[in-house]
């Protein structure tokens, strides 16, 4: 037909084009909505904005004011505490019911969606439903007095020692799950024969986990990290569900602070300083991960 | 002459119509459940009787927290309600922004400097000029007594800290949880401020908590309070933990509890409860603070409007707010009491009649204070700054002198 050169040159056009033109709303609205914001959240952390937003220039005093402020150090510490052993333990959990699930047991696509399903409950969910059991009132203590454990005592929730550490369990309750299916589909991705011919060698099943399967598992604990990280430092809807915080602010974590300091005690500023630190967080927990991860995928 | 009245007239003229003209108004407010809800309905009601289209502006949730938000968005897009409900120092940092309405006009004309006590009255007024016009007076320092649950443990209603430490331990002998509470920072801070008043007395607490004098809060009296403090957390039961208020005050009202500190919104949970005043329940005086009182008043700050209709209307709503039928009926169904001094109070209980007695007493004494815990005594930086620390002393072991010191860095926050 006579109609191709043009029709062609069209398509080549289309073939260009169309891709970007079709991912520009969304880049776009990432570009304003997020990158946009973070900057204007930035020039916010730098001026005394309190009930709404000023412009003027203040230099670093919202930062010095809040690296003054004990509850925001109350809140770095919890974080700290929270984040570490969230990871660590839904690392655990996972890898270990990952690997058990994997040993071709029967029933095991029912085993997989119950323990998966906790990723389907919103964390508000969750975390009000522990509440509930951690209560010592009317919770799991309750049960066990009742049981004739006179002396059994678990009132963590309502102990400021100790209250972070049930926004733990919750959190690794509500994780793990997801964190075992990641790695057991990474399991499931390793070819066959690798570990047939380390059986005919004659390693013994935890030798081939150990040295062969976990191992290779090194991308997918990098996604894991990258996932439960974020999810540990912009942790909000748990921690107000489960404890709001307290008792006192012995369970605040930044997001609570920056909520609170920009939107009810209308310090605008300073809440967005508190952002900008949170930001930061992120940044220095991700970049290194990120570099890493790309560049042992180069070297493959 | 003649041209110049001619004009006068012609403009009158032109005038009247648009003042005549019924405006809509709009009013922001977080007043959604049960009385509350109640009241508000009362102020549509005569609003709308007076020709203006009522359009309501309810935002539910957070303690007004969401209520704010919203706010926040209305007038950054330059277009604010008539009025919403904003309350204490917030409504200087309101006018602050230069957002608020110059009401004076409606306030003179209803001669509000005469009605209501000046403490109260300068809480309405930014630089001089009413931008907002109260709705009610909730006083904080009370403390709830279960008198069956006294009877039981043959204790008797405490006035002084030594009878009511002493009233206490009667309770706990009995196995009755002496003080009922819920530990939630705005509550740790309401049982503070009662605390500070009736240990410190009204000026130390004028001193220290609404001029934030440095001295004055790092000084023995609030050690003193912080040891108060430190003896009633013995009497309160290990639940307490993020409790809510009401539930503390269903405590008193079943009788596992004998007392609560808190504001007179307390009274309608025993209402409803079926509970009689002066009978099932008695409200009394947190101990020590005779003859004074701590103030919570919900106010509407009024906001700049553009169109005359508009402005007209709002002029009315501010005058509607402040007449005696609204305040009677308004403060009828949310429990409190009128803000001004001259409403009849005789439809009213016998909590509330009290309340009404002690404010006018109050107010003649320099007895009249308002209540930090409830957002109306200091900036709210400041404010969250020291409800920190109190909730923290409350829930942890530092010692009431290592509270002090922190507490008067906490009043240096602004």
């Amino acid at each position: 037909m006579s109609a191709s050169p043009s029709q062609g040159r069209l398509s080549a056009l289309a073939d260009r084009w169309l891709p970007k033109l079709v991912l520009s709303p969304t880049l776009a609205a990432s570009l304003i909505f997020v990158y946009g914001f973070i900057a204007w959240t930035g020039w916010l952390s730098f001026t005394e904005s309190r009930l709404m937003p000023r412009y003027d220039w203040a230099g670093l005093l919202q930062y010095q004011a809040l690296f003054e402020n004990e509850r925001w150090w109350t809140a770095a510490a919890n974080l700290g505490i929270f984040g570490s052993l969230f990871i660590l333990f839904c690392l655990l959990v996972g890898l270990l019911m990952a690997v058990l699930l994997d040993q071709k047991i029967r029933a095991e696509g029912a085993l997989r969606t119950i323990y998966l399903y906790p990723m389907a409950l919103s964390f508000v969910v969750t975390g009000t439903a522990w509440k509930w059991m951690l209560n010592p009132d009317m919770g799991l203590q309750k049960v066990m007095n009742d049981l004739g454990f006179a002396n059994f005592t678990f009132d963590w929730l309502v102990n400021p020692d100790m209250s972070i550490y049930t926004v733990v369990i919750a959190g690794v309750w509500q994780s793990s799950g997801f964190v075992m299916a990641l790695f057991l589909a990474g399991l499931r991705g390793i070819d066959d024969s690798i570990i047939k011919a380390a059986q005919v060698d004659g390693a013994s099943l935890p030798t081939i986990y150990r040295r062969i399967l976990i191992p290779s598992l090194r991308p997918v604990f990098f996604s894991v990290l990258l996932i439960l990280s974020h999810i540990a430092i912009k942790s909000f809807d748990l921690v107000m569900a489960l404890t709001g915080g307290g008792p006192g602010t012995s369970s605040d974590v930044p997001a609570i602070f920056m909520y609170q300091f920009a939107f009810t005690r209308g310090q605008l500023g300073q809440g967005a300083a508190s952002a900008m630190m949170m930001l930061f967080t992120i940044v220095a927990v991700l970049v290194p991960l990120m570099y890493m991860e790309t560049r042992s995928a180069k070297r493959v | 002459m003649k041209l110049k009245s001619l004009t006068l007239a012609v403009m009158a003229a032109t005038l009247l119509p648009a003042a005549a003209f019924a405006g809509d108004v709009e009013v922001l407010h977080w007043w959604t459940s049960g009385g509350e809800a109640k009241s508000a309905a009362e102020l549509k009601k005569m609003m709308t009787a007076k020709g203006h289209a009522w359009k309501d502006f309810a935002v539910a949730g957070g303690g007004g927290d969401n209520a704010m938000t919203a706010l926040k968005t209305r007038v950054v897009s330059g277009n604010p309600p008539t009025a919403a409900q904003i309350k204490g120092p917030a409504i200087q940092e309101w006018g602050a922004e230069g957002v608020l309405a110059d009401i004076d006009a409606v306030a003179k004309a209803g001669n509000w400097d005469k009605q209501l006590p000046v403490v109260v009255s300068n809480v309405m007024k930014y630089k001089g000029k009413y931008v907002a016009a109260p709705v009610n007076v909730h006083r904080v320092n009370w403390l709830w007594v279960n008198p069956e649950a006294f009877k039981k443990a043959g204790a008797t209603v405490p006035k002084t800290w030594p009878e009511f430490f002493a009233a206490a331990d009667k309770l706990q002998k009995a196995g009755i949880q002496p003080v009922a509470h819920g530990g939630q920072p705005w509550q740790d801070a309401t049982l503070f401020e009662s605390v500070a008043l009736g240990v410190g007395g009204a000026d130390y607490y004028n001193k220290a908590f609404v001029k934030l004098d440095k001295a004055t809060l790092a000084g023995p009296t609030t050690v003193k309070v912080f040891e108060t403090m430190a003896k009633i957390k013995t009497y309160i039961d290990k639940g307490a933990a993020g409790r809510d208020w009401n539930l503390a005050t269903a405590m008193v009202i079943n009788g596992k509890a004998g007392m609560q500190f808190m504001g007179d919104w307390a009274k309608g949970e025993f209402t409803a409860a079926g509970k009689v005043p002066g009978k099932d329940f008695i409200c009394t005086d947190a101990p020590g603070t005779q003859n004074a009182f701590t103030f919570n008043i919900d106010s509407m700050a009024m906001f700049q409007q553009k169109s005359p209709a508009a402005v007209k209307a709002q002029a009315d709503l501010a005058a509607t707010i402040m007449s005696p039928a609204f305040q009677e009926v308004f403060n009828l169904n949310k429990g409190s009491i009128p803000a001004r001094l001259d409403t009849p109070m005789g439809k009213f209980d016998d909590c509330a009649k009290k309340s009404s007695f002690d404010m006018n007493a109050a107010a003649k004494s320099n007895k009249l204070v308002p209540s930090f815990a409830h957002k109306m005594a200091m900036p709210s930086a400041t404010e969250g700054a020291m409800v920190d620390v109190i909730s923290q002393f409350m829930n942890s072991s530092m010692t009431p002198a290592q509270a002090t010191e922190r507490l008067a860095k906490a009043g240096a926050v602004r």
